[in-house]
């Protein structure tokens, strides 16, 4: 883990444009060392596009995003190399910083190691989302962002691998922020949210709060049922 | 009869070999980029005629090397023109390929002339199986096998490899975890160019070969490519021995004005029957 003067994550008044589309206004955020913070709000609201500038795969109009340490990226739709073997997938994850043992990711994520040498396109969604994560984890990453982790996963599966970011929190001290439709996970989860609605942040605070107030318990808890569809 | 047989399926299989450098060169670009590279013939003929030049000063064994290295360059150039600029479609990377092609004939008609060029390969003729075969047919069977098995290690068992067939497999996610996939797509263009060189450099002592003699190569390297959905280099090697082998039968036992088109014909056919055995959802590259 690092030592930093400012949190690990900060977005300042970042502006991302499509053309003429303003996807993100101004956006302000931070996650802090070992914290987990929530990103919630409804499809089209811009998270994406957060998590894409993020990872530099889009680049901003305006403002700026400080990362302190490593940033790895739990992309929407897990993204497996669905063609390469799970062992494969990790291995790649070390990419950027030139690691390639795998063992590590396999201690944290043991229910991996059986699948090692299967094929990561033919997993169930789950299990995808298992290599997503532990291709991610081999960059010994600072802070986790995870796109979408429970779409379209099963609630008992989501309950796994919400234990293992728990973990992984508990035990190495990784950051996560998480974007999430599934607001009630998000904040059961992490201690901070955002509130994020058509490319603005309309609310902020712990998930606490944002659980008690009428703004996020009527749009995003209210008929919300817990579950991946 | 028996004789002759053996000695058209070598030949076949070694222009089959020089059909399937050509495939696996535009599998290599494919995989990495969804661009089909008009260009892959091209490199053939540069290929071929850079050896021709350099033989003149240089011995057998390094000016043919040196003419695939030449043209590994060749193809790092095509990729900057075809995919160097950000956010170019491989629809519209296929055409400047295109374009590419078509200009070097006036490069290659500037620098060569218009007039078949050849070269000596190894000498002599052996008995295979009581037929009389050429012995540099040998050497391309014997070159092409290793060099594709080299291929199948580098692509399953390197970093790189792996790295280049994840741009192939998921290109966002390749760029998530911080692979370059435009400097990959480059790579892939440079080993596109050294191996259509390849095919070049081994079939011109046994084909004379001219500046538009990339037309039968890409045309019969797509065909063996195809056969693999542009994705598999495996299949890519049977596909261009089939085509060889087939395109020698019919040019020594029947008519060899029609070779290219009975062979092609063959191609298709197997083409369907393969489409028809198993849906087209379930083929996966591997």
């Amino acid at each position: 883990m690092i030592r930093t003067s400012g949190p690990l994550v900060e977005v300042a008044e970042l502006t991302v444009r499509y053309g003429a589309a303003t996807a993100l206004d101004r956006v302000s955020l931070t996650v802090g060392v070992g914290e987990l913070v929530a990103l919630v709000g409804p499809n089209g609201a811009g998270k994406s596009t957060l998590v894409d500038t993020l990872s530099g795969i889009l680049v901003p109009a305006s403002g700026s995003v400080t990362v302190r340490g490593r940033l790895a990226h739990v992309p929407e739709g897990r993204q497996v190399f669905g063609d390469l073997s799970v062992e494969d997938n990790l291995r790649l994850g070390g990419w950027r910083i030139g690691e390639r043992d795998t063992a590590a990711v396999y201690a944290v994520l043991p229910a991996l190691t059986e699948l090692r040498r299967r094929r990561a396109g033919l997993l169930s969604g789950g299990e995808q989302q298992m290599v997503a994560v532990g291709r991610a984890l081999m960059s010994r990453p600072d802070v986790l962002v995870i796109d979408e982790l429970s779409l379209g996963l099963a609630p008992l599966v989501v309950a796994d691998l919400v234990r293992h970011l728990r973990e992984l929190n508990a035990w190495r001290g990784v950051a996560v922020l998480l974007i999430e439709q599934n607001a009630r996970l998000a904040l059961d989860l992490c201690s901070r949210a955002y509130v994020l609605e058509a490319g603005r942040i309309v609310a902020e605070g712990t998930s606490a709060e944002l659980a008690a107030s009428s703004l996020v318990s009527d749009a995003y808890l209210g008929g919300v049922v817990v579950d991946g569809e | 009869m028996a004789n002759e047989l053996a000695g058209y399926v070598i030949t076949g299989l070694g222009t089959g070999c020089g059909f399937a450098l050509v495939g696996s060169g535009l599998v290599a670009i494919y995989r990495v980029t969804r661009v089909v590279n008009f260009a892959q013939g091209t490199f053939a003929v540069i290929g071929a005629m850079c050896a021709s030049s350099l033989l003149s000063v240089l011995p057998h064994g390094i000016a043919e090397p040196l003419a695939v290295l030449a043209v590994a360059l060749v193809g790092l150039l095509v990729g900057f023109v075809a995919i160097g600029r950000p956010g170019t479609t491989p629809q519209a990377a296929l055409i400047v390929t295109l374009g590419l092609a078509i200009f070097a004939y006036a490069v290659v008609v500037l620098v060569w002339g218009d007039q078949p060029r050849s070269f000596a390969g190894v000498p002599g003729a052996v008995t295979v199986l009581d037929g009389r075969v050429q012995s540099h047919y040998l050497l391309v069977i014997g070159v092409t096998v290793p060099v594709f098995a080299g291929m199948a290690l580098f692509f399953g068992h390197t970093d790189l490899g792996r790295a280049l067939t994840a741009c192939a497999s998921n290109p966002y996610a390749a760029r998530v975890i911080g692979i370059d996939v435009r400097r990959m797509g480059l790579l892939a263009f440079a080993i596109g160019g050294a191996l259509g060189a390849l095919a070049g450099v081994l079939l011109t002592p046994v084909q004379q070969i001219t500046f538009d003699s990339d037309v039968t190569l890409i045309v019969n390297g797509f065909a063996a490519a195809v056969l693999g959905g542009l994705t598999r280099p495996a299949v890519t090697l049977a596909g261009g021995l089939l085509l060889g082998v087939t395109q020698a039968l019919v040019a020594g036992y029947g008519n060899a004005a029609h070779q290219t088109e009975i062979a092609l014909g063959l191609m298709l056919a197997v083409m369907i029957g393969r489409a028809a055995r198993r849906p087209a959802a379930l083929e996966e590259p591997t």
